[in-house]
């Protein structure tokens, strides 16, 4: 159990109710030369609660999540975290580290998101001398509620990320997201890799996490499921625009649009019988030959459809 | 042993597998990869293969398409239409591999960048089937057209770069049965494809092999996408099949506690559960696991002394197939505690 | 829900498994670069007679006990010569590569880290350099500033920067593309912290390969200066000035002084090439 003395980051916004939102994003655009790859996206995250952003490739939710951190530069529109304006890059270090205390990072793949050279202790601890002035013993006191908190035992807090399996490894990058602080965590398709069974362990462990700091969650996932179990709210995109817009259950349950029915009648479900071009034209139209394609255009930041698993 | 769904086939199983163990070179140490697998398809079926990382599934794949990397140690059997495919060199293994076609999960890495697609596509077909020049440009579009690429021959002059993934790997499917193979091995194929494109081409999939009388063995971690595709399913852990039973049947009342505790551990998408039932550990290779207890027992909510005694032997109950010591003991239980809620 | 390891988590491996995986040739490599730095450093220490005192009676003699290997074309005693001469031969090349490594590296990292324009600007000037080959440029420094080391070492320096720079971005830009990398930017790290906490440590694998390719060739360059007269001034002693000062006895009939000095070369820097070579398949296939 955390050592309940300890700062609890959230504490501020819980005390102050709904206050101002953790995260609002206005008229978000981003353009890769004539792609468009996010369209006037707007949305807000109250403090505390869960935001799920769904979608498929080439829909944007990974190059909002990139905007939102700050490793990609809006076109437009406008981004404000924890109050602060960050629709444009941070102009000294001071400034980078104070955004790095409000809103964290989850990423997917735990085999490339550890530097291979550093154990969870040596993460954690840079990220704690990165923020504060703390003396060692300090340190060392916090990195143990964090890895207790994330459900790290002593080994492998010492050990070195190719000795650890990809659940593992998830912990440690959440614990590196915590030790920030962080008002806001961006988890980006952090349980897509996972097996099942881990990916439950790891869905509990956040769900724990939320129960016990009132850190916010942004949520970017293509499964609905995983959705449904962490996010409060939801928004589905495509094509770089905001198609619906609700509570999970409802966007789930009792979709509106089109495009989110089709996406629900796509899961897997004893039952379920696929069918072919479940909607006419549409997405599964195949571009003649000799045309561009929008994944084959879009550089690096873009959504990337093979995404490997595991 | 085959099981059957209902159907009464006359004609022996297409494919069986029996006691098949394959040992690697890990590291400089021999380890077993798979432990004792069988499995049988029949004409015209879909078998699922289920499991997490480590399970030996596309292991098994990989051995029943002579594709295991050189120095392999392989004891069991694998027969294919009642011949031994183990035996099988030279020419004999090509023809072998007109009948048996297989998909991978990423088609770019099972692909030639710089050759165009209608070269690859029609490749086997010449090499195979001797057929070339128009008539074979002829089948791979018509091909083309029904896992619905179209665009017709300037199709088959892209390189595959030029295509997306979904597409792409509709154009492996489609290679894969120009040669009109008996079987189809499917290592999740849609796993890296989005939701709307994997049920696309889970319908091709099934289309094609109403179409052709094809069978499959579709292999993914998602139990549930097996469960709604194939016919029976087969559950793997630690390099061990753990149970095979009708795909209809297995959510609802599974036979060995790892599968019941896969379905529960899954979030459940029309509701929130406060809590998910994880299990606890992470999944084991086949060389991780004692050899001499129940691999899932360290794991398994219903381990008793038994099951670490002995490494449990398949047991027939009730039509399916499950490894468990507690089988007869726990039948009817497991399915009641996948659904309730934590 | 604790994931507690029901695996053991691997040791640590150690140093010499390193070295134990370039196979026997690497290990017997290894051996020989050993010595060679031994004979850099202690070479003087340890030759039994003075290099520098000639001795026109016994120029070109054979070996003869008390002088393994004989005697140069003005009586020095060889043995003596060849290990003194460790000391230039090693040095030069040591030189050579740390100032190719570090401006490199620096440059390299400079243009992964920044990208867009500056990466364009630095490597057209990288591109620019190429065109300059090692040598020619070592004998134009010569002339220019004075022949010896110096001028000719920092002239190769900057010959061979282009090529560990150009080998060195590609794997900087890997690194740079990690999604660890890109945590620590989100974390507010500094572009200085990253590249010198994360970046170059994992680049050190390729860095150690290049290096030590580098020395071989080098070595083969600033002993061709030194032939030529325009490095090490005779009568210091240097393995590339003694193939220059005993080439007359080649032809003479007394091959040993010439060949032996070549031999000290040839040994020295098949070496560092196939322990370099290893070391970068080694890399290589570390990085998948």
């Amino acid at each position: 159990m955390p050592d309940t003395t300890a700062p609890v980051p959230g504490t501020a916004a819980l005390a102050a109710g709904t206050a101002a939102p953790v995260l609002e994003v206005t008229g978000l655009r981003k353009e890769f030369g004539e792609l468009v790859a996010v369209d006037e996206v707007s949305f807000r995250v109250p403090a505390s609660r869960s935001l799920a952003i769904v979608g498929e490739s080439g829909s944007g939710k990974t190059t909002i999540a990139r905007m939102i951190v700050g490793l990609e530069r809006p076109t437009g529109g406008a981004i404000s975290a924890c109050g602060e304006d960050r629709s444009r890059p941070a102009r000294s270090a001071r400034d980078r580290r104070r955004r790095g205390r409000q809103v964290q990072i989850v990423f997917q793949d735990p085999y490339t998101s550890l530097d291979p050279r550093h154990t969870a202790l040596d993460t954690i601890d840079e990220v704690l001398r990165l923020h504060h002035g703390w003396p060692a013993d300090r340190r060392r006191a916090r990195i143990t509620e964090l890895t207790g908190l994330v459900g790290l035992d002593e080994r492998q807090s010492r050990a070195l990320p190719r000795a650890l399996s990809g659940g593992q490894r998830q912990r440690v990058a959440i614990a590196r997201a915590l030790a920030a602080e962080p008002q806001l965590l961006i988890l980006d398709e952090s349980v897509a890799a996972l097996d099942v069974s881990i990916q439950a362990q790891v869905l509990n462990l956040l769900a724990d996490i939320r129960d016990e700091t009132g850190v916010s969650y942004v949520l970017i996932s293509h499964d609905l499921a995983v959705v449904r179990q962490l996010a409060d709210e939801t928004i589905v995109l495509r094509n770089g625009q905001v198609v619906e817009h609700g509570p999970t259950g409802q966007v789930l349950d009792d979709p509106r649009h089109p495009y989110t029915q089709r996406l629900r009648a796509s899961v897997p479900a004893p039952g379920w019988t696929p069918s072919r071009r479940l909607a006419a034209g549409a997405a599964s139209a195949e571009p003649p030959p000799g045309t561009e394609l929008p994944s084959a255009a879009a550089p690096a930041g873009a959504d990337q459809e093979d995404s490997p698993r595991e | 042993m085959s099981h059957g769904t209902g159907g009464e086939n006359t004609a022996g199983p297409l494919l069986e597998v029996a006691g098949l163990t394959v040992r690697l070179a890990v590291r400089g140490v021999r380890r077993a990869v798979l432990r004792d697998v069988g499995l049988t398809v029949r004409p015209g079926e879909a078998l699922g293969l289920v499991g997490e990382s480590g399970s030996g599934k596309s292991m098994t794949a990989r051995a029943i398409d002579r594709l295991l990397p050189r120095g392999a140690e392989v004891t069991g059997t694998i027969r294919f239409g009642g011949r031994d495919i183990g035996a099988l060199g030279g020419a004999e293994l090509r023809g072998y591999r007109s009948h048996v076609a297989m998909i991978f999960q990423d088609p770019r890495a099972h692909v030639n960048p710089v050759r165009r697609i209608g070269d690859f596509m029609t490749e086997a077909l010449r090499t195979n089937l001797g057929v070339t020049g128009a008539e074979a440009q002829r089948r791979a579009t018509d091909m083309l057209a029904q896992v619905g690429v179209g665009g017709g021959p300037a199709r088959l002059r892209q390189y595959p770069h030029e295509l997306s993934g979904g597409m792409l790997q509709r154009v492996m499917i489609a290679a894969a049965l120009l040669t009109e193979p008996q079987l189809l091995l499917a290592d999740e194929p849609t796993t890296a494809l989005d939701v709307t494109t994997q049920a696309e081409v889970v319908a091709i999939l099934a289309e094609l092999r109403r179409d052709f009388g094809l069978a499959m063995v579709f292999i993914t971690h998602d139990l549930e996408l097996a469960a709604a595709i194939c016919d029976r399913t087969a559950v793997m852990y630690a390099g061990q099949i753990v149970e095979v039973a009708a795909s209809a049947r297995l959510h609802d009342d599974p036979l060995h506690p790892y599968t019941a505790a896969l379905a529960a551990a899954r979030p459940d998408i029309t509701a929130t559960r406060p809590r998910l039932r994880a299990i606890p550990g992470r999944p084991l290779s086949a060389f991780e696991a004692p050899p001499a207890e129940c691999a899932f027992a360290p794991r398994c909510a219903h381990a008793r002394d038994e099951c670490r005694a002995a490494v449990p032997d398949l047991v027939t109950l009730d039509g399916g197939l499950s490894r468990c010591a507690r089988a007869a003991e726990l039948r009817g239980r497991l399915g009641e505690e996948a659904d309730a809620d934590a | 829900m604790t994931a507690s390891a029901l695996v053991p988590v691997e040791p640590a491996r150690r140093r010499l498994g390193l070295l134990r995986e370039t196979g026997p040739a690497g290990l017997i490599s290894a051996a020989v670069i050993a010595a060679a730095t031994v004979v850099a450093v202690f070479g003087p220490l340890l030759a039994p007679d003075d290099p520098d005192l000639p001795n026109l009676s016994l120029a070109f003699v054979g070996p003869i006990t008390g002088h393994l290997l004989g005697f140069d074309f003005q009586g020095r005693d060889l043995l003596s010569r060849l290990l003194a001469g460790g000391q230039s031969s090693m040095l030069g090349p040591l030189a050579v590569v740390i100032l190719a490594m570090v401006t490199g590296s620096v440059l390299a990292v400079t243009a992964a880290w920044r990208r867009g324009a500056t990466d364009a600007v630095i490597s057209s000037g990288l591109d620019i350099l190429f065109a300059f080959p090692g040598i020619l440029l070592a004998v134009l420094a010569t002339t220019v500033f004075g022949a010896g080391l110096p001028a000719a070492s920092a002239a190769l320096a900057v010959a061979y920067m282009p090529y560990v720079a150009r080998v060195l971005r590609g794997a900087a830009l890997k690194e740079r593309s990690q999604p660890y990398v890109a945590a620590l930017e989100v974390q507010g790290a500094s572009a200085a912290s990253i590249c010198l906490r994360h970046l170059l440590p994992n680049m050190a694998p390729i860095i150690v390969a290049q290096a030590t390719i580098m020395f071989g060739y080098a070595m083969v360059d600033l002993a061709a200066i030194s032939f030529l007269g325009l490095g090490v001034q005779p009568p210091a002693p240097n393995w590339g000035v003694m193939i220059s000062e005993n080439q007359a006895g080649i032809l003479q009939g007394y091959p040993l002084p010439a060949l032996a000095a070549g031999a000290c070369i040839v040994a020295v820097v098949i070496a560092f090439n196939v322990l370099g070579e290893r070391l970068f398949e080694r890399a290589q296939a570390a990085r998948g």
